[in-house]
């Protein structure tokens, strides 16, 4: 199953790179003509760019606030309230990422509950319709992605909290650490195994992200939001570039393995 | 020192800040909800009880998109993938993490591979591919690749959980006489319990939620995964507000289901395993 489905296409989605072929017609040798493509036609190279763009919203910030949020937090303790809060916050990352595509275009349309916000605060001048604005498109798509892993991020790195040993936390307190120094001296390396699991899943889901993208903005306004994903599926079935559409595919899992990588080696080690 | 009030001080931040994530959480959720009770083709605001809920609409929008359909189709696919799916990594686990298979460590690599592979990847050549085998527009399009890229998942899931059960306790099954058959189902399995539930409501969550491959491989839509049949909806209505939050509070409600029926196992073993 393994080698029919997900191998074998692999290795001819690295063959296919090589080639200029629609589909329909013979394939001709491209040479590397689909590989420099990627990194001169603005269209494809700003997708990756944007895959990058994400990863800040996708990994950095859940990670960044989650931390905070955990630390301040400190413990869940056993308690009706404390599942709750649990169950909910890990409530947007078993939702289909479509759905949570279309609750977010909602969210960010005309009349959606963010320009509401805005207009009840006295700020009307800033509403917008977000993903069809060329300057706020990409961050909006961006926090979506904050939202689908802000709260499994969170709730994963309270449980790690939980994992510390304590003695820890009354020796540096002896040392007469304050709390921001006990958060650099205690929390932060015993957290080291659950950010990088938290940035894993960010990362891979920022750089290969289409759901979210497909079903908000389908890329535009005009390629404000392409991102590697979707621009696969429209070379491949809307334009009949395959042999395009597979370096990007190719370059893309590349991409993946080399961000992971180090983050799976920081997050093992000491 | 007064710790009592300090710790009341915590307390009472630590729940602001919660409800706060937890507000945060579900506040589209919500927003989805007071729309999809609005009266169709109107324009809603973001967030307000509408003053005469039109319950209705989530009926509308059920026979609008052919949900009846659409379920039957994501439970005969999720029927497809997932047992299958489970049965194999389970296998495969247990050769990695118990039997001297020959090649394990080569397995282990190219598996590894996968792991971080994007869907989005393979996405072509698969087309090409299931077109040649004639499957492409069945639902076998979507069943077969979807097992074969659950797997790196399921088998390093699996081989973990084999990996901590106690060489002891399999040695002494072993001087029982226990055959290799034997020491599976009777010692090891039942030590699997917790980690093949969890990949259970794991391969169920990423086959009903899978969006790309039906989307591509399926043109019918009444074909697809409810998640995929969605995209279709959301074309055909977009510009009806009402219908379309129905819809998709419609579809999120199994997954929803799913995860609160079986939280309490489900975040403990995510929790745990994440950290693998």
């Amino acid at each position: 199953m393994y080698g029919v489905f997900v191998l074998y296409p692999l290795g001819q989605s690295v063959q296919f790179s090589f080639y200029e072929w629609d589909g329909i017609g013979p394939a001709t040798p491209a040479g590397l003509d689909n590989w420099r493509a990627i990194f001169t036609e603005p269209e494809l190279l700003g997708s990756v760019i944007h895959a990058f763009v994400l990863i800040f919203f996708y990994t950095v910030l859940p990670v960044g606030l989650g931390l905070v949020a955990a630390s301040l937090i400190r413990e869940l303790r056993v308690g009706t309230f404390n599942t709750t809060a649990r169950v909910v916050l890990f409530i947007p990352q078993v939702l289909p990422p479509v759905a949570a595509g279309i609750a977010w275009t909602w969210m960010f349309s005309t009349d959606g509950l963010v320009n509401q916000a805005l207009g009840a605060v006295g700020l009307e001048s800033l509403t917008r319709a977000w993903l069809g604005d060329f300057t706020f498109a990409l961050p909006a798509v961006g926090v979506i992605g904050f939202w689908l892993s802000f709260g499994f991020c969170t709730v994963l790195l309270l449980s790690g909290i939980g994992k510390i040993d304590p003695s820890l936390y009354e020796a540096a307190r002896l040392d007469g650490a304050g709390r921001v120094a006990e958060f650099f001296a205690v929390t932060l390396p015993g957290l080291r195994g659950e950010i990088a699991v938290c940035a894993t899943i960010g990362t891979i889901a920022a750089l290969a992200s289409f759901d979210v993208v497909q079903i908000a903005t389908q890329g535009g306004p005009g390629y404000q939001t392409m991102v590697p994903g979707v621009e696969i599926y429209r070379l491949t079935f809307l334009e009949q570039r395959i042999g395009q559409a597979s370096a990007l595919a190719v370059l893309l899992a590349a991409l993946v393995l080399l961000v992971i990588w180090p983050i799976q080696r920081l997050g093992r080690h000491e | 020192m007064n710790t009592a009030s300090s710790t009341r001080h915590g307390l009472v931040s630590r729940v602001v800040i919660l409800v706060a994530l937890m507000a945060f959480a579900i506040l589209p959720l919500l927003s989805m909800l007071t729309a999809a009770l609005a009266p169709q083709n109107s324009t809603p605001p973001g967030l307000a009880w509408p003053e005469d809920p039109q319950w209705q609409n989530f009926a509308d929008a059920w026979t609008a998109a052919n949900f009846l359909a659409l379920f039957q189709s994501s439970v005969l696919i999720v029927l497809g993938v997932v047992p299958a799916a489970v049965a194999m990594a389970t296998a495969a686990g247990y050769g990695l993490a118990q039997l001297d298979v020959p090649g394990g460590r080569f397995v282990n690599a190219l598996l590894l591979v996968g792991l971080t592979l994007p869907f989005e990847a393979l996405i072509t050549p698969l087309y090409y591919n299931l077109r040649d085998m004639g499957l492409l527009g069945t639902r076998w399009a979507v069943i077969l690749p979807l097992i074969g890229l659950l797997m790196p998942f399921g088998v390093f899931w699996m081989r973990a959980s084999f990996l901590k059960v106690e060489t002891a306790l399999t040695e002494a099954a072993e001087l029982d006489g226990a055959t290799p058959w034997q020491i599976f189902r009777q010692v090891q399995l039942p030590l699997a319990v917790p980690a093949l539930s969890a990949l259970t409501i794991l391969f169920f969550l990423a086959t009903w939620n899978q969006y790309l491959l039906p989307l591509v491989l399926i043109d019918d839509p009444t074909m697809r995964t409810v998640a995929g049949g969605l995209g279709a909806f959301q074309g055909e209505h977009g510009t009806n507000i009402a219908l379309l939050c129905a819809g998709s509070l419609l579809i999120i409600a199994p997954s929803l289901l799913v995860f609160l029926f079986f939280q309490r196992h489900f975040v403990k073993a995510l929790l745990q395993g994440a950290v693998k």
